[in-house]
């Protein structure tokens, strides 16, 4: 493919010589044009007519100066968010896993939620791991949370001693592959006046006198729950975790600690990714981040069967980035920052933006389309972005 | 362990340009190169790549419309 890309690339470059025709298409056109050129067996002639065409085509699509790019994005982007569903949770693929979808999701996105509702990751394997069900099966309880209650086979509250009794099930370890010492250590790091003793374990009420028994039940009752509910296991922030098969070994977990798994052993850290946009600007960086706005926006869209062309939604990520931080569109973000009094005041909080202008003193340059709606002059836009000035110099 | 951010998918190509390349690139735009978009001093990709504030990157992404496409960032602080 790459010497005929080549013969494009030569061709091009002989007719911007011969005839100026200045044509400087992106890398994905000389693709498609060596993939034309190839498929329908052209001869140069036509290969040249064909670019000379194509050349037509782009020009035409090309966005003139002064459209409104931004007002053409919103429209692409709002109406068929209005046949999107409001229903916010639905099962994505996998089985027993939340993950907010459609509008509400949309929104997320583009309000840049630092808490998202439903965080999740998609784990991925090296190479030599992918097939090793072992290895991602143990991995898979390392990250996941396990309490003690997923461990044990008997449970009991002695109202006598004042004692909690728990029996672990060593099945269940087994089947969790965790580690019996660091289960012990866990457990006597959270209770102190624990008593292990193989699979027993009893943990007695930290009150020791008896005189007021009828608190002490309560305490006991919270004690059990407190027993029940100690982690053993995990990373912070990912809770469940589901492991499933396609290909390859995949862990969808609920939550999300992209800095954590990416640091382990055995993980891909080329394809590992979170659902979570401000997380991947933190750990991976902006560019990142734009990456993952898109590609979120774009997945929700066509979830639901509605196409948007993805340079709409470049323009809202890219917009969103532009900082170097991520920012929501809208009143504390995009919107909210615009240098125009008139614009932030026309969009949401009309009085309190005139009035801390008028406080402050400020000054409305009248740039914006907004400000120039509002005073009833032309806009800036299309053919108003252009003005007549007198050349002075020249009599 | 510690891992290259760099080589995940969603990290395109961060190049620090030089002085000369500068003066080349933006010479003829009517921008300011201060203009450009920013990009956090940091960055947890600007730290990779040792760049300073000031300093402008060349980002080659991969573009689902145009297979590659060259962007800038100034990074601040």
């Amino acid at each position: 493919m790459d010497d005929i890309e080549a013969k494009v690339i030569e061709t091009i470059t002989q007719l911007n010589d011969e005839e100026n025709l200045d044509i400087d298409f992106p890398e994905s056109y000389i693709e498609d044009l060596s993939k034309a050129y190839v498929k329908n067996d052209l001869t140069d002639d036509e290969l040249t007519q064909l670019i000379r065409k194509l050349k037509m085509a782009y020009d035409r699509a090309h966005v003139e100066a002064g459209e409104a790019v931004g007002t053409v994005a919103a429209q692409s982007v709002g109406e068929p968010g209005t046949q999107m569903t409001m229903r916010t949770f639905h099962y994505a693929g996998v089985t027993e896993l939340n993950v907010t979808l459609g509008l509400p999701r949309l929104i997320e996105i583009v309000d840049a939620r630092k808490e998202i509702a439903t965080p999740t990751m998609d784990i991925y394997f090296d190479e030599e791991r992918r097939d090793d069900e072992e290895f991602v099966r143990t991995l898979a309880n390392q990250i996941g949370k396990s309490t003690v209650n997923d461990i044990i086979s008997d449970f009991n509250l002695n109202y006598g001693t004042m004692e909690v009794e728990a029996v672990l099930d060593s099945k269940k370890i087994e089947e969790k592959r965790l580690d019996r010492e660091e289960i012990n250590a866990a457990i006597e790091k959270a209770f102190k006046k624990a008593d292990i003793k193989g699979d027993r374990i009893i943990v007695p009420s930290s009150k020791s006198d008896k005189s007021d028994s009828k608190f002490e039940i309560r305490e006991l009752r919270l004690l059990a729950d407190k027993v029940r509910d100690l982690q053993i296991s995990g990373i912070k922030g990912i809770g469940k975790v589901i492991i499933r098969r396609d290909e390859e070994w995949i862990i969808h977990t609920e939550g999300s600690n992209l800095k954590e798994i990416l640091d382990m052993d055995g993980i891909d850290h080329v394809r590992t990714t979170t659902n979570n946009i401000h997380e991947i600007g933190e750990v991976l960086g902006i560019e990142a981040a734009r990456q993952s706005i898109i590609n979120e926006a774009q997945n929700t869209l066509s979830e639901q069967g509605l196409s948007v062309d993805v340079r709409h939604i470049m323009l809202v990520a890219d917009i969103m980035t532009s900082e170097g931080t991520v920012k929501s569109i809208g009143r504390h973000g995009i919107s909210g920052e615009k240098s125009s009094v008139l614009a932030r005041a026309a969009f949401e909080e009309t009085g309190k933006h005139l009035l801390h202008a008028s406080i402050r003193g400020e000054v409305d340059d009248l740039t914006g389309i907004i400000e120039n709606i509002i005073i009833g002059q032309p806009i800036p836009l299309g053919t108003g972005s252009v003005g007549v000035k007198m050349d002075y110099k020249n009599e | 362990m510690k891992i290259d951010i760099q080589d995940h998918m969603l990290v395109p190509k961060h190049e620090i340009m030089t002085e000369e390349e500068i003066s080349d690139e933006f010479s003829d735009v009517d921008y300011d190169f201060k203009d450009l978009p920013k990009i956090k001093s940091n960055d947890p990709v600007v730290k990779a790549i040792g760049a300073e504030p000031g300093n402008v990157l060349r980002i080659t992404r991969e573009s689902q419309t145009a297979g590659v496409f060259v962007t800038y960032r100034i990074v601040e602080d």
